[in-house]
């Protein structure tokens, strides 16, 4: 049946949910577009047999022109999806992706990461004297000072009054907030509410 | 005549300088909100934002020279961050509206007559351009590019995301008005 490679990643993406990547599907795209042209060919056969005379061609003519419109959305569709989750990526990981995240990207996502991230590194840059990093304050601060707990070792931390902190596993500190939120959002500490 | 125009050379200096700085403060906070829930991009408050970051850059100057263990300090430093927290918020609501409605907003961008003030800032306007080409090019060379001779190009009537201008908001009164006109909704009686 016509499209259902194409339906197949679209399917994947929606099974995947909102939280990981799947791994890009070079196959799939890649059946999709031959199925695209294979059916690009019998139309053009047909309409130059028409043309040549021959009737009774116009439903298939017709039925591969669907065909070709709807593959081209889903893969369109599947693309375009995957970008926004990866943009999604740079927000909640920063600039850096994990390795495990990168494996599940193909080449060309990875160069429109790393655009999307100059593009964006750009614009914060222009902000005011000296910019704005927009990926910081994602939440309303509640309070000055935050009670963390290590999760793994992190060696030596220099506090903006400059103090140093030694941060080994299990240790708790009550440090100003906005020094440890990167922190606290890579995993590293631990944010303890009580 | 005279008499009049001199009462708006008046009017429009005191909107220039005359601010203090917990009015800038109360517009950046309105400004915020409505950008928040409006669902198309509203006019750039540039002027706003860029006095309140420079009313930041001087708090944290001022807290430099304080002593430590000054009370005062921490009742300021959590006041920079609730500010810089409400300008990122209302900056990456801004540049959501954008990404998303890239298309749309390049468009408007074309169409405005030069009176018109622009919507968006310089530096908005290039991240969109940026933004939409690095797109296209990603869908141009993993799938356009390999496509039937007849569907390579993508028709903006059908892709181009745009804002649903239809969809319902709230609306908090600041003055009081009388009279005003409401559209009423025709609706299909059935």
């Amino acid at each position: 049946m016509f499209g259902e490679k194409a339906l197949e990643l679209i399917r994947e993406l929606q099974r995947s949910g909102e939280n990981s990547l799947p791994p890009y599907n070079e196959d799939g795209v890649r059946q999709v577009l031959e199925e695209m042209l294979s059916l690009f060919e019998q139309n053009q056969k047909d309409v130059s047999d028409t043309v040549a005379g021959q009737t009774g061609l116009f439903a298939g003519v017709q039925l591969r022109h669907s065909a070709l419109e709807r593959n081209k959305r889903c893969v369109m569709a599947y693309l375009y999806n995957r970008l926004q989750h990866i943009r999604k990526l740079r927000w909640e990981f920063g600039s850096v992706l994990p390795q495990e995240i990168k494996y599940n990207m193909s080449e060309q996502e990875v160069q429109w990461f790393n655009k999307y991230n100059k593009c964006l590194a750009n614009y914060m840059r222009s902000l005011g004297e000296g910019g704005l990093d927009l990926t910081q304050d994602i939440k309303p601060p509640k309070s000055l000072y935050i009670e963390v707990r290590c999760q793994m070792d992190h060696g030596e931390f220099e506090t903006q009054d400059g103090s140093v902190i030694i941060l080994k596993k299990n240790s708790q500190h009550f440090l100003l907030r906005s020094e440890c939120e990167h922190l606290v959002r890579q995993g590293i500490l631990e944010h303890i509410v009580h | 005549m005279s008499d009049i125009s001199n009462l708006i050379e008046e009017d429009s200096d005191n909107d220039g300088e005359a601010m203090t700085a917990a009015e800038v403060l109360q517009k950046l906070e309105e400004a915020w909100l409505n950008e928040k829930f409006a669902p198309d991009l509203l006019e750039n408050k540039s002027d706003i934002v860029d006095c309140m970051m420079d009313q930041l850059q001087e708090m944290e100057n001022n807290i430099k020279l304080a002593k430590r263990g000054d009370f005062k300090v921490s009742l300021h430093r959590m006041e920079i961050d609730r500010i810089r927290f409400i300008i990122s918020s209302y900056l990456r609501r801004r540049l959501e509206k954008v990404e998303r409605f890239a298309v749309c907003v390049l468009e408007a961008e074309e169409k405005r007559d030069d009176e018109e003030a622009s919507r968006l800032t310089p530096e908005e306007h290039q991240y969109a351009k940026d933004y939409q080409e690095s797109v296209e090019m990603h869908m141009k060379n993993l799938a356009l590019r390999h496509m039937p001779p007849n569907s390579q190009k993508m028709d903006p009537n059908l892709t181009t995301i745009r804002p649903n201008v239809d969809s319902y908001v709230f609306l908090k009164v600041n003055k009081h008005q009388e009279g005003v006109l409401v559209e009423e909704e025709s609706s299909d009686a059935g």
